[in-house]
């Protein structure tokens, strides 16, 4: 039984970050209907760059997100508004294309940059620390992990919903015209949105190059996490991310239990039921 | 005629492949109330649209100050201090009602108009400032529109169809507020298809016919033929 609790734990904790790796996607998507198929390979970015600063300046990696954060944000305002802006329009199509070369273009960098070797950032132990509560054995950094999560995506709760910054997001979502006729300039306020997403990337990348080994090749899977995370939680509620990021956490870890080679699949069996149950996800945003 | 505000000097406007206005020549003078009736589809709303930014122009199809402002984008154009209360009020669905006016007043233009003045412009929007602007009724989500401009402190404040599809009694209410609106030293242009309505508040008219102006008056000169041979393109 305490066998399964743990499954079950470790499911929740992994859920932590797949919801970071969906929170920028929903982000993004709800603010200015943009699907970012670069978004994976832009964690995986940000986990390299991670790995630079803690080799160059010998620091924590959560000590580089001092200036990872920054860095990606600046990069996501700038993409957005050299770039991505001029895709938006009543077509989806031309943001898909353009993001998904910009998906190419960021692999390539990498492995011309670091090689396909796998790498992984160093923690200083916290990898491999653990707590014991009541027989059950916590990772620290799964529940960092998590608690980030739920921080983050309570942060971007209070932005989306306490601020005159979120105000504009929301305004700017509804209707673009009309947010511009009450003097948001919708190209500046895409360009915050991203680099609010790639913000929070940043911290799913240096997150995630701690928990696990990484390589240029593998940000196309954590696209998919995060999708799956979003979909399942239903489009544009933050909150539902969370738990979209947990029940494929769950889903993953008993996948594993039952057979190691099983995890991956399991996931993905429980996004193909719950869209077909609730084509909306489970928690989809009730317009007024 | 006081000293122009806004000039509009052989503006066009296209959709496309198809023309809407046809070299328009309008001047509004300061503080004053100008009312622009047509037909369904004679260009009031691309009026609009086009003054306000919404619809890129020559530049020098629009000046307001002096300034040709046409191909200004309608950020820039709001910052000047022009703002549109659109057709159909257009709130923002997500944001709530105190929301959708804090948002108006994003700008931020010093002068009269602020929540508080709004909320004593129209008392029921401060009951229902929590609510979702979506869920007040046609007249109340149109004093949040023309109070979400209104917050802004525009200089010129254009209505875009302000009584379409609201009740009598609330088009007459919104009308018996208007000079109270307007008394704050605004200009103001008002687009409708309620004629009686407009005339009664502006002291000049234009009417639009197929994106050209047939009929330009003082509001006390044109008479009811001519408005109405005017209107229809028919001859009085």
């Amino acid at each position: 039984m305490i066998e399964w609790t743990g499954v079950i734990v470790q499911g929740v904790l992994l859920g932590g970050l797949y919801a970071l790796f969906a929170a920028g996607l929903s982000l993004i998507f709800g603010v200015m209907r943009l699907v970012n198929i670069a978004h994976g390979d832009l964690i995986i970015l940000a986990a390299y760059m991670g790995l630079t600063t803690t080799v160059m300046l010998g620091v924590h990696p959560f000590l580089a997100l001092l200036i990872v954060m920054p860095v990606m944000a600046g990069l996501g305002y700038v993409l957005q508004r050299g770039i991505l802006n001029q895709t938006l329009g009543d077509d989806i199509l031309p943001p898909l294309l353009v993001t998904f070369g910009l998906s190419v273009i960021i692999q390539n960098a990498l492995l011309e940059t670091y090689t396909a070797d796998p790498r992984k950032l160093d923690g200083g132990g916290i990898e491999v620390a653990s707590i014991d509560m009541g027989g059950l054995a916590i990772g620290v950094l799964p529940l960092m992990t998590f608690l980030i999560a739920v921080a983050v995506i309570a942060g971007l709760q209070f932005i989306f919903y306490r601020t005159a910054l979120g105000r504009g997001f929301r305004a700017v979502s509804d209707n673009q015209d009309i947010a511009q006729l009450m003097g948001l300039n919708k190209a500046h306020v895409f360009g915050l949105a991203m680099a609010l997403a790639l913000a929070v990337v940043a911290i799913a990348g240096i997150l995630l190059g701690m928990r696990t080994s990484f390589d240029p090749a593998i940000g196309g899977g954590r696209l998919i996490f995060g999708f799956e995370a979003v979909i399942i939680g239903g489009l544009g509620n933050l909150w539902g991310t969370l738990a979209g990021g947990v029940i494929l956490g769950v889903a993953q870890t008993i996948g594993a239990k039952i057979d190691p080679g099983f995890q991956i699949l399991a996931g993905h069996i429980a996004f193909l039921i719950v869209l077909a149950i609730r084509p909306n996800g489970l928690f989809p945003r009730v317009d007024h | 005629m006081p000293e122009a505000l806004l000039t509009l000097s052989g503006l066009d406007a296209h959709y496309g492949d198809f023309q809407a206005l046809y070299g328009l020549d309008m001047s509004i003078g300061e503080g004053e109330v100008i009312a622009i009736i047509g037909a369904n589809g004679a260009g009031k709303t691309t009026l609009m649209r086009s003054i306000s930014g919404l619809l890129k122009n020559r530049a020098e199809g629009v000046r307001y100050r002096g300034q040709a402002i046409g191909a200004l984008r309608a950020d820039q154009v709001a910052e000047l201090g022009i703002a549109l209360v659109p057709e159909g009020r257009q709130l923002f669905p997500s944001l709530s009602v105190e929301e959708n006016l804090m948002i108006g007043g994003k700008v931020g233009r010093p002068g009269h108009w602020s929540l508080q003045t709004v909320y004593e412009l129209f008392p029921i929007l401060e009951e229902r400032r929590h609510q979702a602007s979506t869920s007040l009724s046609g007249g109340q989500q149109q004093m949040v529109a023309i109070g979400r401009a209104l917050m802004a402190n525009p200089e010129l404040i254009l209505f875009d169809e302000i009584s379409l599809g609201l009740a009598p009694v609330i088009i007459r209410q919104i009308y018996e507020a208007l000079p109270g609106i307007v008394g704050q030293g605004m200009t103001a242009m008002i687009v409708e298809q309620d004629i009686a309505q407009a005339l009664k508040v502006s002291s000049r008219v234009y009417c639009l016919q197929e994106g050209r102006i047939s009929l330009e008056g003082a509001t006390g000169d044109v008479t009811h033929d001519q408005i109405t041979a005017a209107y229809f393109g028919m001859d009085a």
